[in-house]
């Protein structure tokens, strides 16, 4: 076993018992401390998998963004189910069983293909993938476009999430 | 070398967690914290299908910018709708926010 397979299974081990603690912690400012550490988690496996720039954008943004705003919403919202009462519903054997039933069926829908065992071709030597990234988002023949619906979308997100939020007292 | 089927399998056990999150929650906050995992699984797909397909193609990074944005959009949406709804409500329990059941 090489040292690049021990931490990406430390890393895979690490994640899914953060991610299993998101779901399952009674508390829900503990929840967002977990994915937090689970979002650490998948930016060291973008590492690994030597995108550079999605490791940075996933500490920078999940991390210092959306997990900070996820702990926002926990403390605003947390007067009335703070520990006490069932934090699943009724049917959660059934979600238990449909995410064993789905991950069961991706494992052997994934086992019957034949692309499985390949293994990474070495990259080319002075390629940099944060430039080529970086042209190919701006390029015309590449994907300007839907980097620009994308801004758009998250302009229109953020007014819209602005407008829902404020207080209007009517 | 890692193969491409041990990044898949993790993604996949990563996104069946998030889903049981989803299906079994019941406080609002807590069904986006999964969907959250679930984004993040189909993420390591796109990046290890990039590294592992041809790396001059940067599609798959790209893809997984857009799925970056589109995950910020809708954690701002969800958050304030939550805020929103137990303003005016009191609950975050989403068994109770039933005003547009019939």
């Amino acid at each position: 076993m090489t040292g690049e397979q021990i931490i990406f299974i430390l890393t895979a081990l690490f994640t899914l018992g953060s991610g299993f603690m998101v779901v399952t912690s009674r508390n829900l400012i503990h929840a967002a401390l977990w994915l937090v550490s689970a979002l650490f988690g998948v930016a060291v496996t973008y590492a690994l998998l030597s995108a550079a720039f999605l490791a940075v954008v996933q500490v920078v943004v999940y991390i210092g963004a959306i997990a900070i705003l996820f702990i926002f919403a926990v403390m605003l919202t947390r007067k009335d189910m703070r520990d006490q009462g069932p934090q699943m519903n009724s049917n959660w054997w059934f979600g238990a069983l449909l995410s064993v039933l789905v991950f069961v069926g991706l494992f052997f829908l994934l086992q019957g293909w034949s692309g499985m065992s390949r293994t990474a071709s070495a990259i080319p030597a002075g390629f940099d993938a944060i430039s080529e990234l970086g042209d190919a988002l701006i390029s015309p023949d590449a994907y300007v476009l839907p980097f620009e619906v994308a801004s758009v979308l998250l302009v229109a997100a953020l007014i819209g999430a602005v407008y829902v939020a404020a207080f209007n007292r009517k | 070398m890692v193969p491409l089927s041990w990044y898949l399998i993790f993604a996949a056990a990563l996104f069946s967690i998030g889903l049981f999150g989803v299906l079994s929650r019941r406080n609002a906050v807590a069904i986006l914290l999964g969907i959250e995992l679930m984004l993040n699984s189909v993420n390591i797909n796109l990046a290890a299908f990039w590294r592992y397909g041809d790396v001059l193609q940067m599609t798959g990074q790209v893809f997984a910018i857009i799925v970056f944005a589109v995950a910020a959009a809708e954690v701002a949406v969800g958050l304030a709708l939550v805020i929103s709804v137990y303003r005016r409500r009191n609950t975050v329990v989403a068994d109770e926010i039933n005003m547009m059941k019939w």
